[in-house]
């Protein structure tokens, strides 16, 4: 095994620990944030500042009880956390970090930061995402309780709503970019309009990137959209009956899930690692990926701490009504001037 | 040789839950072994240099058909279906539809017997041949898919319906219990 195969087996390895690792972070980043928009200190025994209070969370959980109800379904209760982590890691696969580095000279071949480059990227990582449904649903089914199935049902329902949005409105960034590739999609928003304004596709896509946000909190089941598990009406939805570490899979396949769509916006609308010429250059690009994935799940967090749940028909007026219209308006209003410009 | 296990293990699956989602009695298992199916026939789609085809397969079919059948399943609850009770009241079980059925059965042995003959006349495999990248290039599918093959596209989405309306036939329950 070469030195390449093998830096190449440690990056795939860094994006799985940072992955797991942006669970953790993201669990005291919500706890810490809402704490402080409820003028309080959140986490704060556990550590410094209460940084290891995620690491206490997931002790603590370790050592529960595994319940399972009498009348669940035996196979398929299990396998449903599994699946929803499973996905959730599955669909960073395609979504590229960084530029081409050489390590600062340590290779004479440039290595990709990310895991794999697939010439269709964007649509694997929403086969992927699309699969994760099947966990919550599952689980609202297996668990054989009224309130857990009521969630399953809703996270179907929903999902597919949102998805049609939220596939319109990457479908105006592929016509832009005439790629399906994210790498490519990131290089294309590279450089800047008169010296000033980075060539970003949020810019020429203003509406596409709002839908996307939006379709993007839905698919992910949070607040103000996180209907799958609404304690007031469903006691905790579709996770209900479970408990120990089977209840943290789900919790932990939701932050990861927000992670890749923050780190998909970024690659789309944002120029992945593009922006700051003097940090690409360095070959520390991935600072500004980070950067502006971290902004956006900071957006997810202030939302969920500021707005109020939808009702549930408000959400379905709201996504087929309005949000579908919106993306389908904008794709036809994208093509129509890039065929005037083009002509 | 790599190649060649991997197309018999994802054949195998393909086969395999495909078989058993006929028997399951319980039409939440037949949905996802269905789901398990598709997957394996988009494992042999990449395998055949198609991975648009293969990536479409996941979203469209195991991503968002299998949900909405997975939902209407869910929605009816049905807990399994029992044969006995519906051996004379259900409609699929007149004599009339199940001929029809045999009907389309038999045409279907027949076409596949026909396409298994036919294939050695065709060309060389896509992967081979000169034009391969261009004939697995998405811009290329839209183009025929939108010109060449408007009907077929359009009848099948019609075909899809079909299927639904059919599922939620088959998960009904009969009588006053509910």
């Amino acid at each position: 095994m070469d030195l390449r195969t093998l830096i190449q087996l440690g990056i795939i390895g860094l994006t799985f620990v940072m992955l797991i690792n942006a669970s953790a972070l993201l669990v005291y980043a919500e706890r810490k944030v809402m704490g402080f928009m409820q003028q309080r200190y959140g986490p704060y025994l556990v550590g410094p500042h209460g940084l290891l209070q995620p690491l206490a969370d997931i002790v603590k959980l370790l050592f529960k009880e595994e319940l399972r109800p009498k009348g669940a379904d035996k196979w398929l209760f299990t396998l449903a956390p599994i699946l929803s982590v499973t996905a959730a890691f599955a669909a960073f696969a395609t979504v590229p970090w960084g530029a081409e580095t050489t390590l600062f000279g340590l290779l004479d071949q440039p290595v990709r930061l990310g895991v794999a480059d697939v010439n269709v990227g964007l649509l694997v990582v929403f086969a992927v995402t699309s699969m994760g449904v099947y966990g919550i649903v599952l689980a609202g089914w297996a668990s054989n309780s009224k309130y857990s199935l009521f969630g399953g049902l809703r996270a179907s329902a929903q999902m597919i709503s949102y998805e049609l949005s939220y596939a319109t409105s990457l479908a105006a960034v592929i016509m832009l970019a005439g790629s399906l590739s994210l790498r490519e999609i990131v290089d294309a928003q590279a450089g800047t309009w008169l010296g000033l304004l980075p060539q970003w596709y949020v810019f020429l896509q203003p509406v596409g990137f709002i839908i996307y946000v939006i379709a993007g909190v839905a698919e992910t089941n949070r607040a103000p959209f996180d209907f799958p598990e609404a304690e007031q009406e469903l006691v905790a939805g579709y996770n209900t009956e479970y408990s120990s570490v089977r209840f943290a899979l789900f919790p932990q396949a939701e932050y990861i899930n927000m992670a890749t769509m923050a780190a998909v916006a970024t690659d789309l609308y944002l120029g992945g690692w593009h922006g700051v010429p003097w940090l690409t250059e360095l070959g520390l690009g991935w600072l500004v990926f980070l950067a502006k994935v971290g902004v956006i799940l900071f957006g997810y967090i202030w939302m969920r701490w500021t707005v109020p749940r939808y009702r549930y028909d408000q959400l379905m007026q709201f996504g087929w009504k309005w949000l579908f219209p919106a993306s389908v308006v904008n794709l036809i209003v994208t093509a129509a001037l890039m065929l005037y410009l083009n002509a | 040789m790599p190649e060649t296990f991997v197309f018999y293990a994802f054949s195998a699956v393909a086969i395999g839950a495909s078989t058993l989602v006929i028997g399951q009695r319980n039409p939440m298992y037949s949905v996802l072994l269905l789901i398990v199916s598709f997957g394996a026939l988009s494992g042999l789609y990449i395998q055949l240099d198609a991975p648009f085809v293969a990536v479409a397969q996941i979203i469209i079919y195991a991503g968002a058909i299998m949900v909405l059948f997975l939902f209407v399943v869910m929605l009816l609850n049905a807990p399994r279906e029992d044969a006995a009770e519906w051996d004379r009241a259900h409609p699929f079980r007149q004599p009339g539809l199940g001929r029809f059925g045999a009907l389309l059965a038999t045409l279907l042995v027949v076409q596949l017997a026909w396409a298994l003959m036919k294939m050695n006349a065709l060309d060389a495999p896509v992967a081979s041949r000169a034009d391969a990248a261009r004939v697995g290039s998405v811009v290329e599918m839209g183009r025929v898919l939108f010109s060449r093959h408007t009907f077929a596209f359009e009848a099948t989405s019609v075909l899809i319906l079909v299927a639904m309306v059919g599922a939620v036939v088959l998960a009904r329950r009969e009588g006053g219990e509910r």
